[in-house]
């Protein structure tokens, strides 16, 4: 007797689990982490942490996750890596060669669109979410987050990935419109180092980089170099 | 864009029209149940290191189908180019039909435009491919080489997805072997401390991890060349039979013999003359 059969579209035989083979060897890699970035008057301050998960095993402690996608454009990258990175690399390209189009630098807005068109077309396969920061010379610094699903939005401070939930009641207290750059980074570098306590996915450095009409300058802040702000 | 594959244009992920097929016959009723095949794995320790000069592969030699060892002594270290090598762990006939086809594409480019190619474009590649097929393709590959940037270690993942790092394990392996370059591991390391410490690592895979084992196979990558050292350490078990074991003939006893004619009629009959070489 036949019967109509409904299964899943994403069925797969050939990653089956197996008790030889760890979780770790199966589970997609994931940039289970904590991102964030800030506008100041004159550019933006973008950061995030360093580890990339699959599973439970850290497959990298030191991941760069700011993504530079033109000159003065850099993206943060959350959700799963295999994913992030593709996106980020087809946007590179539709971005430079719009760019030489152009002849003129690119707008941190047309970034953001770019990746929202293509994070909303292909919603259902894809897991990103981005954060897209940089400096123009129409607008000076701006800050357009990306999340999952494919919504567009600017906002003067963004934060994502998994160790963000840790830290909106830091940020809705600590940010003021009006920061200067040196205020940014610490807001940026103390927030960051909070949410890699709490959140198992996020952790190892923080990295940071600052981006004005000068170009990008990137920091590293060590484990042991982190804020600390309490001993419990 | 520019396309991957340059024998042909890419077609996007596997054709799954037989899947409805295979669940009918996996769920049929009890006599009628059949079991799909599992595709054999590598269970494998493989790692990497960039030294001062290039960038030494290691990986052991195991390859398993399930709890039996299939093969003994199994190349996981695979030639991309003359300057470029990975070493593959997961699937193995994924992993080795990735590489072979990598290395096809990366001659082919080669005598193309006549550069040699770069480790990062090799990466690009992989990348490109194993994320079109969205992990179907069980290949968890490090990739290693020289060229004129430098020298270079990556991993890619079977989703798709890329780090660069100084030194690497991947594989069932790749936690005692991680936790072994963690601990020794230096910048601008000489030869025999980078193929002391890789070979360590993998013995500690070997140790640890069921699925790995055998010798240890070690490649040297530098911008003079490539030294394939297979097996730069053995394995202390020996697996020398310990007797012929073939029979004479007239061991068996032939107890009766039936000689049946095949009636044959010779139905057709064509002569081609082959056109030999000479005065014709």
């Amino acid at each position: 007797m036949a019967t109509v059969l409904q299964f899943p579209a994403n069925i797969s035989t050939l990653n089956n689990y197996n008790d030889l083979y760890p979780d770790w060897t199966q589970r997609e890699v994931s940039t289970g982490t904590t991102i964030m970035a800030v506008e100041f008057d004159g550019g933006v301050v973008m950061g995030a942490d360093s580890r990339t998960t699959t599973g439970a095993y850290i497959a990298n402690r030191v991941t760069d996750k700011l993504t530079p996608i033109h000159e003065r454009i850099l993206c943060c990258r959350s959700g799963s890596a295999a994913d992030t990175q593709a996106i980020a690399d087809a946007v590179t390209y539709q971005l430079g060669f719009h760019s030489i189009e152009l002849d003129e630098a690119p707008l941190v807005q047309t970034a953001a669109s770019l990746f929202r068109d293509m994070c909303y077309r292909y919603r259902e396969e894809l897991m990103a979410g981005i954060i897209v920061g940089g400096w123009d010379p129409r607008r000076g610094g701006q800050v357009y987050t990306v999340p999952v699903g494919g919504m567009m939005t600017r906002q003067p401070v963004s934060v994502g990935g998994s160790g963000s939930s840790y830290i909106y009641g830091y940020v809705d207290s600590n940010y003021r419109p009006g920061m200067s750059k040196e205020e940014c980074l610490k807001f940026t570098a103390g927030a960051l180092s909070l949410a890699m306590e709490r959140d198992g996915s996020s952790g190892g450095v923080v990295r940071l980089a600052v981006i004005s009409e000068q170009g990008v300058e990137r920091q590293v802040i060590l484990g042991n170099q982190l804020p600390k702000f309490s001993t419990v | 864009m520019a396309l991957s594959n340059v024998l042909e244009p890419a077609v996007s992920g596997f054709n799954f029209e037989n899947s409805t097929r295979n669940i009918v016959l996996e769920n049929g009723s009890e006599e009628g149940k059949i079991k799909a095949p599992t595709p054999m794995k590598t269970g494998t320790t493989i790692a990497g290191v960039v030294y001062k000069d290039g960038v030494v592969l290691g990986a052991d030699t195991r390859a398993t189908s399930d709890e039996v060892v299939a093969d003994k002594m199994c190349a996981k270290i695979h030639y991309i180019a003359p300057n470029i090598y990975c070493c593959g762990a997961g699937t193995a006939a994924d992993t080795e039909k990735t590489t072979d086809m990598l290395s096809s594409n990366l001659t082919i480019f080669s005598m193309n435009s006549g550069r040699n190619p770069r480790v990062v474009m090799a990466v690009n590649i992989l990348q490109d491919m194993l994320f079109r097929y969205r992990g179907m393709i069980g290949a968890h590959i490090i990739l290693g080489g020289v060229d004129c940037t430098g020298s270079h270690l990556y991993t890619v993942g079977p989703y798709g997805s890329i780090d660069k790092v100084p030194y690497l394990a991947m594989g069932s392996g790749k936690l005692p072997a991680m936790g072994i370059l963690e601990d020794r591991f230096k910048g601008n390391m000489d030869l025999e401390e980078a193929k002391a410490l890789v070979s360590d690592a993998i013995h500690a895979g070997i140790m640890s991890d069921l699925g790995s084992g055998n010798n240890i196979d070690l490649c040297v990558i530098t911008k003079e060349g490539v030294d394939y050292i297979r097996p730069h350490r053995e394995s202390i078990y020996n697996y020398k039979r310990q007797a012929k074991y073939k029979y004479k003939p007239g061991t068996t006893p032939v107890l009766t013999k039936s000689v049946n004619q095949l009636e044959l009629e010779l139905v057709h009959e064509t002569v081609q003359m082959m056109e030999t070489a000479g005065s014709s």
